[in-house]
């Protein structure tokens, strides 16, 4: 049993490391709902573009603006309602952990993922007033996918590859507009749930 | 085996001392109300190892302002990252030893 104390000790410190770089408290759960809502959102949103009067180009987003406000407010209540969601589960580990959510790796996670996130949001508010509807989709998966990059330092290493999963998607969005909708489905629907999934079979139990 | 002894640190022998080391060697730097909640400390305990760990100069501190509550930085000195490097080296060589 001798052996046990320094290997112990060995493996502590090296927690402790991680965890003082590391925001543990992030759900894999809180992945999983933002993934559901993103689906959610964009079955309304595909409703809003493809249903009632016939809107099968998207040349036609530019006269169109009540269905552009609508969508927007989609993607306003699914982002809220994420981000809601993440508090709230993260809140609940962090204390299940006995730590506390509100500590200076989750402060410098917040500044590392706000930065992108509010810059690349302005710049689609910007795309959306000066009409350029078709690079929106791809201007949000962009600049998610680079925010992730951005605090992947600050968060379980397998959000790198999150992040740059959704940069693919992103160009592809940029390349192929017609199909912005199904990619960013993919990119915040799909990748949330699987990623969500694995993060909590691996972290939460 | 003897050797291997010797090169573990006086100073990071202590555990709480090994923490604070470990944490400044993985960050730029923490705040002592930061360090306080991670390691589950109490302000005495933690200060009296923070002094200690800064007369062997393995860590140097700032001392700031924000918002008007002094907020004390710690950040780990090349002699400290060299110590707890080469005390971590030394505890895996013990682990290697103890194994044969």
């Amino acid at each position: 049993m001798l052996n046990e104390t320094p290997q112990n000790e060995l493996a502590s410190i090296r927690k402790l490391m991680e965890r003082s770089v590391t925001f543990v408290s992030l759900s894999g759960m809180s992945g999983v709902l933002a993934g559901i809502y993103a689906l959610i959102g964009a079955a309304f949103a595909y409703q809003q573009i493809y249903s009632g009067e016939a809107v099968r180009s998207l040349e036609y987003y530019g006269g169109r603006i009540p269905m552009v406000q609508n969508l927007l407010l989609i993607a306003v209540l699914v982002l809220v309602s994420s981000l809601f969601t993440g508090w709230w589960f993260s809140s609940r580990k962090a204390n299940k952990l006995g730590t506390s959510i509100w500590n200076a790796t989750s402060r410098r996670l917040l500044i590392n993922l706000a930065i992108p996130l509010l810059v690349g949001g302005i710049f689609t508010l910007v795309l959306l007033y000066r009409a350029y509807f078709d690079v929106v989709g791809a201007a949000v998966l962009i600049f998610y996918g680079l925010a992730l990059l951005n605090a992947s330092s600050n968060l379980f290493e397998e959000v790198r590859y999150l992040g740059f999963c959704e940069l693919i998607l992103g160009l592809l969005a940029a390349v192929f507009p017609i199909y912005s909708l199904h990619f960013w489905t993919v990119g915040f629907g799909l990748l949330h749930i699987i990623y969500g999934g694995l993060m909590y079979k691996k972290y939460d139990r | 085996m003897k050797n291997i002894f010797e090169n573990l640190d006086k100073t990071l022998e202590h555990r709480v001392r090994l923490q604070i080391a470990s944490v400044l060697a993985a960050n730029e730097s923490y705040d002592f109300n930061a360090l306080k909640e991670l390691l589950n400390s109490t302000d005495g305990n933690l200060a009296t190892h923070l002094k200690a760990l800064e007369r062997e100069k393995y860590i140097s501190i700032s001392k700031s302002f924000i918002e008007k509550k002094p907020n004390t930085r710690y950040k780990i000195t090349e002699r400290g990252r060299v110590a707890f490097k080469k005390h971590i080296d030394a505890m895996e060589e013990l682990i290697k030893q103890q194994r044969k």
